[in-house]
């Protein structure tokens, strides 16, 4: 009874600390975050890809009211991420050449109109249909507008896109969007607002009738909603949000060309949303920050950094299809009680052996990389710092060694991990009331 | 004022050349509790799917309260007044059991497709969900997820989903199917219950269900009402207990 007492609580107009420290707390401590992170990490890459970060948190939030709120795949999201781009670029350019009192900072809602009005047009189109067919459809509204993007060369650029220049743009408070730490703090706050709005959506009739529609469509339909008008709505909205994106990213860069509303960006974004989790608020953020960091340092580490972004792809949908925040949520009732402590042994205990097999196997592809696709250039070359010929003998027995013997290893921890699981959580089950 | 409820006038359905319905006419006082029975595959699921608008007639008219609802929406229907249940159990599995009521609450109280309003504050949902929560006897299961409840909660949620949106008119398809004979006595008296002052229509194979229920019965027979009288006369009609309770018994 307690639970259905707090609400009537929170309803009433006292101020109520606790309570607003529960509704508000996690804002605030994320707003901190966000303020002190260039304080911590101050060297300019860092920077860059906080910059990066942000902006892909709002874009995977946004995919995920579509595949995660309502249960929409979609493989076209990066054509309203980048129309809102492109129309934000334009938009830069002309304030900038007629010398209009519009700062920067709200070039994003350009990119959140762009974004929500062609939701609306080709939300009409693709929403009328759930499952496969809307899938289809939005591969095809992808396709199009990839493919318009290499024609209309006066509105997209073609190949080298249109540039910009937002220190042109009129100056507020001195703010000249120079430094690229009034940059990070411009995407900083948007990415809050937007985290803020969209989760505070998912609060409202609408937002759990999107669920509703995601579990049964059907069945929503008997309780008097029209599953096409939730999914309508939801795309639109989606549509807004990936516009922000989509201007920020416009205003990070300053160019914006093809690439935007490609394929790939479409696909980047499914991946990182489905990497972090969709089936939790916090799971798109989480992947967001993973996979923005991986393009950003694997890139530097190996040439076929896409490889290993799809075998890590593939475990997770195997091994793990509630992502990261689902690994985590897992884990907290182990929190809760308090026994978290008791898997950990085993984890670290099975993470050697399965860093050495992923070792070995990375040694393995790029040996085979180097040999199967720049032989010409030669042979000799480093891995972990360390300059071997792969053309001999020697490193593959290493690497041969690694994978076979460190995935023989790997898997005799699996029964030691799976004990200590269940073991915690046959403690958290009585330790914790139910 | 109106005299019927829910009123189907000739009333067929094809699939392909299969005849399912088969010229139905059927009229439904308000108020009143009726029993629609008969042999498997005689078209009383389908009867229903045309009721609620899962499916189309291919001719006839269907009536709620004196207006012709042929052809339209099952959402349209619904916010109209007729709520439905299904005989598969037809729930959001992800959600929980609040919350899938919550979701059966929300346009009849107004707030349609609102992204503005915070569902957690809204006390006249709250309020009715609650109600309904404790009708079903589902308040102290109310953050399972209804995917996980046991066979007979489920059956149970079916009911609060259908009755939760207030509806004045609602069709049970089989609401006891499955159920042990105390979960029939629970879900008996439940039906009861929540089909005061309303106007019940419920297909059901159980006839201790029916005759303990019903007002008036219809008995549907390869997609046609032979019979369409009170209980009594129901079980002495020679044509009934020829077609189907003389087999069925």
């Amino acid at each position: 009874m307690t639970d259905l007492a707090k609400p009537a609580t929170r309803a009433a107009p006292s101020v109520d600390a606790p309570a607003l420290a529960r509704r508000y707390g996690a804002w605030i401590v994320t707003a901190l975050v966000l303020a002190v992170l260039p304080k911590i990490f101050t060297s300019g890459s860092a920077l860059t890809m906080m910059s990066l970060m942000g902006i892909m948190i709002v874009f995977a939030l946004s995919y995920n009211m579509l595949l995660g709120q309502t249960g929409m795949l979609s493989f076209g999201h990066a054509v309203y991420y980048g129309l809102g781009g492109f129309l934000a670029v334009h938009a830069m350019n002309t304030f900038a050449r007629d010398g209009l009192p519009i700062p920067v900072a709200l070039v994003p809602l350009v990119g959140a109109l762009s974004g929500l009005l062609f939701g609306i047009i080709f939300g009409a189109v693709s929403t009328r249909r759930g499952g496969t067919a809307f899938a289809m459809i939005s591969l095809g509204l992808g396709e199009l507008v990839g493919s318009s993007s290499l024609i209309l060369r006066s509105f997209f650029g073609g190949e080298e896109g249109i540039s910009t220049n937002r220190t042109k743009l009129f100056h507020v408070l001195g703010l000249t969007f120079g430094p690229q730490l009034q940059v990070y703090y411009l995407i900083a706050g948007w990415c809050l607002l937007s985290m803020i709005a969209m989760y505070a959506l998912t609060c409202t009739p609408f937002g759990r009738m999107c669920n509703a529609v995601r579990d049964n469509p059907e069945r929503a339909q008997f309780v008097g909603y029209n599953p096409q008008t939730v999914r309508f709505i939801a795309f639109c909205l989606s549509g807004l949000f990936a516009g922000i994106a989509g201007g920020l990213a416009a205003i990070n860069f300053e160019i914006v060309n093809a690439g935007y509303v490609g394929a790939e960006q479409s696909g980047t974004v499914l991946l990182a949303t489905f990497v972090g989790g969709v089936g939790n608020f916090i799971g798109p953020v989480l992947g967001a920050i993973l996979v923005t960091y991986l393009q950003v340092m694997l890139s530097d580490v190996t040439e076929i950094w896409q490889l290993y972004f799809g075998l890590m792809f593939i475990g997770m949908v195997m091994f793990a299809p509630g992502g990261l925040a689902g690994l985590l949520m897992m884990h907290a009732p182990l929190w809760h009680a308090r026994v978290l402590h008791r898997v950990l042994p085993a984890y670290l205990l099975a993470l050697v052996p399965g860093l050495i097999t992923l070792t070995g196997a990375s040694l393995v592809i790029e040996m085979s990389y180097l040999l199967l696709v720049k032989a010409s250039s030669g042979t000799a070359m480093t891995f972990l710092r360390v300059p071997f010929d792969a053309a001999g003998p020697l490193p593959w027995v290493v690497a041969a060694v690694l994978l076979v013997g460190g995935f023989w290893v790997f898997r005799r921890t699996w029964p030691v991990v799976a004990d200590a699981w269940s073991d915690a959580l046959g403690q958290a089950r009585t330790r914790a009331p139910a | 004022m109106t005299a019927t409820a829910v009123e189907l006038t000739e009333v067929t359905k094809n699939f392909g050349r299969t005849e399912i319905i088969r010229g139905v006419s059927l009229a439904v006082a308000p108020r009143e509790r009726h029993a629609v029975i008969g042999p498997n595959g005689a078209g009383k699921s389908t009867l229903f799917n045309l009721i609620s608008g899962r499916l189309t007639p291919t001719a006839g008219k269907v009536r709620l309260n004196g207006e012709d609802i042929t052809g339209l929406k099952p959402f349209e229907i619904n916010r109209r007044g007729l709520s439905r249940s299904f005989q598969v159990t037809n729930i959001f599995p992800r959600l929980t059991v609040w919350e899938n009521v919550r979701c059966a609450v929300l346009w009849s109280l107004g707030y349609k497709y609102s992204f503005w309003h915070d569902v957690d504050a809204l006390p006249d949902v709250r309020r009715r969900t609650e109600e309904v929560l404790d009708e079903i006897n589902l308040l102290d299961r109310r953050r399972m997820q209804a995917g996980v409840l046991a066979y007979a909660d489920q059956r149970a949620l079916e009911i609060g989903i259908t009755i939760a949106g207030g509806a004045e008119i609602i069709l049970l398809d089989e609401p006891t199917a499955g159920m042990s004979h105390v979960e029939t006595d629970a879900a008996v008296a439940l039906i009861r219950k929540v089909s005061e002052a309303r106007t019940l229509i419920m297909i059901e194979h159980d006839m201790g269900v029916v005759f303990d229920l019903a007002d008036r019965i219809s008995v549907l027979v390869y997609g046609q009402i032979i019979a369409s009288d009170t209980p009594a006369r129901i079980k002495a009609d020679p044509a009934v207990q020829q077609a189907y309770l003389g087999t069925a018994a």
